[in-house]
Parts: structure tokens; sequence; C-alpha cells
């Protein structure tokens, strides 16, 4: 009789424990790129594992949909995208495929985190193709500001409280702690970026916006004719020009672009040419949000001091 | 003995005593914290609705004055009111807002050309061979819609027109509608997806020519990770049985059906492997009593180093077809296959080589969509084309593409065809990533 009961309790006791298991166990975060991923760990802590899709030192535009991230989306809980159309060449087919109702757009686990920062360059008047690939809603790389990098994280820390409403005290924690070491960085990142307010750069691509505004570069021109046109020999002589007008000395470059068109630049004018990280994992050394920008802004005083 | 244990226990029944009592006074303070916040509430919502009522009397009040008499003074007070406040959206959006439910939609144009000696198989020297236009939305919380018009020079056709319920239980997608079927790699591709300028000979002689297997039916499919995170994913699809040079539903039960099962594997960050087999089987064009059975393998390598993906690339593609006809009394089985590289070596920039060979029963065939003979049974005999081609692809933007083709084609190992192919493809519009 009692042997009977500790049977029927055995699979009691299993359910219970698997249950418990469940409610203890890590939220799974998928992100679309590594600066979402590096800013949800920052606030999930051990309390979430989180992959990102696209690598630090890739074209986030153009990340190939390879069925190895339909199984890290099948698993996922939760859904980070940067959104603006970042990545509708390759985001939306592998939602659909993933087969996880939790992740699919309009439900719980699916997080735009666009929609809780601060967008620049919003189109307004008519958008055309004649632009390039131009974002019709925004430009999407808003978290080279600390400030939205700030937003991000309280948009992680509030999702996941609503996911695991019993870790919200931590969730909460992980916050402020961030939040105390971002502010004691900015005051840093602005005071060695404070004697080059206001000094003219050109960039390669489109995707310094918020970086530039935050601490006071004027992007004068781009390397490319428009976003996502190759340059031409027509628009880099214009480049040449508005750099030896405005005696302008630096050029900045996002690591997946050829650097012939922007050091032949450079040569002309005698500018020098900085590869400026735009994300999280553009090198390996640089692993979290805080990093990255220590990694630029101390190539952009040093390159700002070797061009005087 | 006893008053010694008599002790400890008077006192551990005084303690609970005590600390009963004092849970009771607890609770009673606690309730007496919950009424007042219950009444400080009240009395909040209070001064809420008297504050609103305030803000309406103000308005209206404002507004009856302003057409009569526009002094500054009203003015000034909304400018402070304005300023005091959060600035509130008030009424609804534009009429444009309502367009964003809208399916995206997109078309893409598809103009070949062609010169040379194309035998007796001409392909129009000019001609605009297809334009593709795309609506694709989220249809509702549970599923999406995606369909593709093709308009062509004789007429429109439903390419695929398709409701996906992309999150069914057991992490199974179920697809219903008009669809190309999962019967290896070239079949699923639409043309503009294409890395040539026509379909391989494998396709033209074997798998129904230009439109392949595409056919209205129900596909059940699901994805899962087999050893060492192997990406595998296996399709199961049930057809009405009618497609062109190919299979013939003579009657409602002669269904076909496709079953597919991919793996692919990261070898390193740059290169992955995709292997497949399928299947097929339906009732052949040829006779009621003849079944058409096809048997695939695709395999599909690729390589793109992360860091200057938008500039290099490579993709080798082959696949191998076997059809099996049983007809009575004898059975044939003619066999195909492709085998073709293409290289980026720009950004705008591709080379690509592509080798074909393909069997197929009776002096019929077709060619860049057109059919040319009929299935004759007295002519049940399997005749040998042999073709090669190399593709040269320049992209002015991710929107457009100019290609150009050499083909030189053996066809039933008498007539050969040297041709020069050219195309020009354009979009328009948000078209939505295709599938890897």
């Amino acid at each position: 009789m009692k042997i009977s009961r500790s049977f029927l309790l055995l699979p009691v006791l299993a359910l219970a424990a698997s249950g418990l298991s469940q409610a203890a166990g890590k939220i799974n975060v998928v992100t679309a790129t590594q600066d979402l991923a590096a800013l949800a760990a920052e606030v999930g802590g051990d309390h979430i594992s989180v992959e990102a899709i696209a690598k630090g030192y890739q074209d986030p535009h153009f990340v190939e949909p390879k069925p190895s991230f339909l199984l890290k989306l099948q698993r996922a809980d939760l859904l980070a995208v940067v959104g603006l159309q970042l990545e509708i060449g390759w985001l939306p087919p592998l939602v659909t495929q993933s087969g996880n109702s939790k992740i699919q757009v309009g439900a719980g686990g699916y997080l735009d985190i666009s929609q809780f920062c601060q967008i620049l360059e919003i189109p307004t008047g008519q958008v055309t193709r004649a632009m390039g690939d131009v974002h019709p809603l925004g430009n999407p790389h808003y978290w080279l500001d600390p400030e939205n990098g700030r937003r991000i994280a309280k948009a992680f820390q509030n999702k996941f409280s609503e996911m695991r409403p019993s870790d919200a005290a931590y969730f909460a924690q992980r916050y402020a702690d961030f939040d105390q070491r971002l502010a004691a960085a900015e005051k840093r990142w602005e005071a060695a970026m404070a004697p080059y307010r206001g000094r003219k750069v050109v960039t390669y691509h489109r995707s310094l916006p918020n970086f530039c505004e935050r601490f006071g570069l004027v992007v004068v021109d781009y390397i490319e004719p428009r976003p996502g046109i190759p340059p031409t020999p027509a628009h880099t002589l214009e480049v040449i020009n508005t750099m030896k007008r405005d005696n302008i000395k630096l050029i900045l470059v996002e690591p997946y672009f050829d650097l012939r068109t922007p050091n032949s630049i450079a040569q002309a004018t005698g500018g020098t040419v900085a590869v400026m990280l735009p994300s999280v994992g553009g090198v390996k050394e640089v692993t979290n949000y805080f990093e990255l920008f220590d990694y630029d802004i101390n190539l952009l005083t040093s390159a700002f001091a070797k061009v005087k | 003995m006893l008053k010694g244990i008599r002790i400890p226990v008077f006192a551990l029944v005084l303690a609970t005593f005590g600390s009963l009592a004092a849970a009771a006074q607890s609770s009673a303070e606690l309730l007496a914290r919950f009424k007042a916040m219950e009444d400080r509430i009240k009395a909040l919502e209070a001064e809420v609705q008297e504050l609103k009522g305030q803000q309406a009397a103000t308005t209206a009040a404002l507004t009856a004055a302003a057409p009569a008499t526009p002094t500054p003074a009203p003015a000034v007070a909304l400018a402070e009111t304005a300023t005091s406040q959060t600035p509130q959206a008030l009424g609804g959006a534009g009429p444009a807002a309502a367009k964003v439910l809208n399916p995206d939609i997109a078309v893409i144009g598809d103009f070949l050309g062609a010169a040379g000696n194309g035998t007796s198989r001409p392909t129009p020297a000019l001609e605009m061979h297809e334009s593709e236009v795309a609506f694709q939305a989220i249809l509702d919380p549970y599923a999406r819609a995606d369909f593709f018009l093709t308009f062509g020079e004789h007429g429109v056709d439903l390419e695929e027109g398709f409701l996906t319920f992309p999150a069914l239980p057991g992490h199974l997608e179920l697809r219903v509608g008009k669809m190309r079927a999962a019967f290896g790699k070239v079949n699923t591709l639409h043309n503009h997806v294409l890395p040539w300028a026509d379909r391989p000979l494998m396709t033209q002689n074997l798998v129904g020519g230009e439109d392949g297997i595409d056919d209205a039916g129900l596909a059940l499919s699901r994805i899962f990770a087999g050893p060492k995170d192997t990406f595998f994913e296996g399709t199961a699809q049930l057809f009405h049985g009618e497609v062109e040079n190919l299979f013939h539903a003579y009657r409602r039960s002669d269904v076909s059906t496709v079953d597919h099962l991919r793996a692919y594997r990261d070898i390193t960050e740059s290169t992955n492997l995709d292997l497949g087999v399928s299947y097929s089987r339906g009732h052949s064009v040829w006779s009621p009593a003849v079944i058409d059975q096809l048997y695939g393998v695709d395999a599909t390598v690729r390589w793109k180093p992360l860091r200057r993906s938008i500039y290099h690339s490579f993709v080798g593609r082959s696949e191998f077809t076997w059809s099996r006809l049983d007809f009575p009394g004898r059975t044939f089985t003619p066999f195909g296959y492709y085998v073709s590289g293409d290289y980026q070596f720009a950004r705008r920039w591709f080379l690509g080589g592509r080798f074909d060979r393909s069997e197929r029963l009776g002096n019929w065939f077709t060619v860049d969509g057109d059919i040319f003979g009929t299935p004759d049974l007295s002519d049940l005999s399997l005749h040998q084309d042999t073709g090669g081609s190399l593709v040269l692809t320049y992209w002015p933007s991710e929107f457009s593409q100019i290609r150009g083709q050499l083909r030189r084609t053996l066809y039933g190992g008498s007539q050969t065809a040297n041709e020069l192919l050219f195309q020009f493809q354009f979009s328009i519009g948000a078209h939505g990533a295709h599938p890897f």
C-alpha cells in the first residue's frame, strides 16, 4: 500500500519539480544585433540567456537568414528587434518559419525596441528609391546614443519583469546599477569629446547620426552618394572637394565597408580614415555596451589629435 | 523530569499565543491602513473628476468666446494651459493611417531578350517575359497571407497564393493555397531570384517546365534540431495533382504528393552546407494508367565572409532528379542534373557557370516556358539534352539587375543552339524577403 502511494506521489512530485524548474528557468532571449544582446544582458544578468543573430562586424542590413538561426528562434521566449526596417531583408521569413507562436509579430515575445528610443532622420515629404535605400521610418542606428542605450535597458527591464514578475526586483536592481554606471561613463565620454565638439567629419554610411548628435560632431558628407549606393567617381570627387574646402580631415568608416575609396579620399585631402565600430562585437575586445563607447571615443580622440 | 518538560512547553504555548495576538493586532493595523488608502484613492478620484469638469468648462467658455472677441487674453490663457500640461494628442489619425493595414505591394519586371541560333526552339528576340505582382501581409494574430500574380505575354497566372499558419502546436507550420512545391531547390524559387536567366534543362524536361511543380494544396512542415545542432526541416505536401507537362488529375482522387527533407549545417561562420532529398508522385500527363514518380537530391554550399559579405560570396548548387514512369509493360527512368557555381567578385558583380544534362521521354519539350510538341504514345523513347551556360550579372542597386547569359545547348544529340540571353529585372515597392 505504501509502495503504491509512493508511486502515485512520484509523478506528481516530478511534475511539480519540472514546473518549478521551468518557472525558475532563464528567459531565452534572441536579439537581432549584438548591441541589443549586450543591453539585455546588462539588465537580465544570469536570469536570462541571450544570443544575437547579426554579428557586430557584419552589415546589419544584409544578414543571411540562415536556417541555423531558426533553431535559436524556435526556442526563444523573447525576440528583440532594432526595427525601423533595419532587418526587413532577412528577419521576417525567419520569424514566420520558426514555428514559435511566442515571437510572432504582435505576440508578447516580440519586442520592437525602436518604439522606446529617440529616432533621427525621419523623412518628411515624399520618400522614393531615388533617395537610395532610405529607411522611411527613420534612421535605425539609434543605439549609438547612450541615452537611447538607457531607454533600451529600461525597455528590457520592463519586459523581463512582465515576463517574470517574481524576478522584477532583481531586474530593477540590475537596471539601477546599469543606469548608475552609464551616468558615470557618460561624464567621462562627454569630457573626452568636449574639445572636439563642432568638428566636421565624413562618414561612409548614415550609421552615426545619434552618436554625432550626442557628442557634437557634424557630419558634412557621406562616401555613399545615397544610402546603400556604392561610391561613384563623381561623388568621390565631390567629397574630396568638400573636405578640402571645409578643411575636414577625418573619415569614419564602418568595419564592413571596403577601405579603398575612403583611403584614396584621405590621400587626396591629407586626412585620415578611422574604422569606427557601430556595434558591440565589431572587434573581439569590444564585448559590452561600455566598451563600445570606450573604443570609439578613444579612436576618435586619437584620430582628432593626429589630424589636429 | 516532567516538571522540567512542562516549563518549556508552557513557554512555547505562551509564545504561540503571544505571536497569534501580535498577528491579530497587525492584521487589524493592516485593515486600518487599507481602509485609509481606500479613502485616499476615493478622495483623489473625486479631485480628478472635479479638475476634469473645470477643464471642460474652461474649454467650453473659451470656445464660445473666441469667435466673438478674439482678444489676446484667451490666447495667453491657452498658451499657459498648453505649457503647464503634458501635450496631449487629441482626435484620431488622418485617413492615410488606415493605409498601414494595406498589404505590402511589389511589382517585379522581367524583360528577356535572346539572340543567336535557337534552332527549332526559338526564344523570342525581345519579350516582357514576366511581371510579378506580390501582395503580402499579416492576416491576423494566427496567420499571414502571400499572393504572387504573374503577368506574361500569354496572360495572367496565380503563381502562388497561400495562407500560412506559422505557429501551430508542436512547432508545426501549415500552408494552404497554391504554392511552389518543396521539390529540390530550383522549384521553390521565383524567376527573379534565380542565378540564371532561364531554368535548367532538368526542370524543363522532368519537373514540370518553367513553372515547375506549382499547384493548389496543403503543406505541413516542421523544423527540428539534429545532432550537434544540425538543422532539419521536414515537409509533406498534398496537391490537386494538376501540373503542366507533368501530372494530370483525371479524377478528383488523382492527387499528387511531395515530400522533402532538408538538412543544414554551418561548417564555419562563413560557410554552410544545405542538403535535401525529395520525392513526388502523381498521375502522369501521358496516360491515366501511368504514375510518374520523381526522386530528387539537392546540395548547396555557400561561402560568404561576414566582414565583407556585401562584396564577396560564392554559391555552388547541384540537383539530381530521377523520374520513373510505369507504362503498362514498360518502365522509363529519365534522369537529369545540373551543377552550377556563382561567384560575387565585387559589390555589384557576379560571374557564374552552369552545366546541364537531362533526358526526356518523347520528342516534346519546353524551352523558357513554351511547350513544343505534345505527348505522343507512339514515340516512347528517351532523348538526352546537354547544355552549358556562362552568366554575368550586374546590380545597379538592390532593386535592379542586368544579366547576360551565353547558352549552348545540344538538343537530342543532333540540334545545337548557341544563344545569348539578356535580361533586365527591376523591382518597385516593398517586396518581402525570400526564405534562405
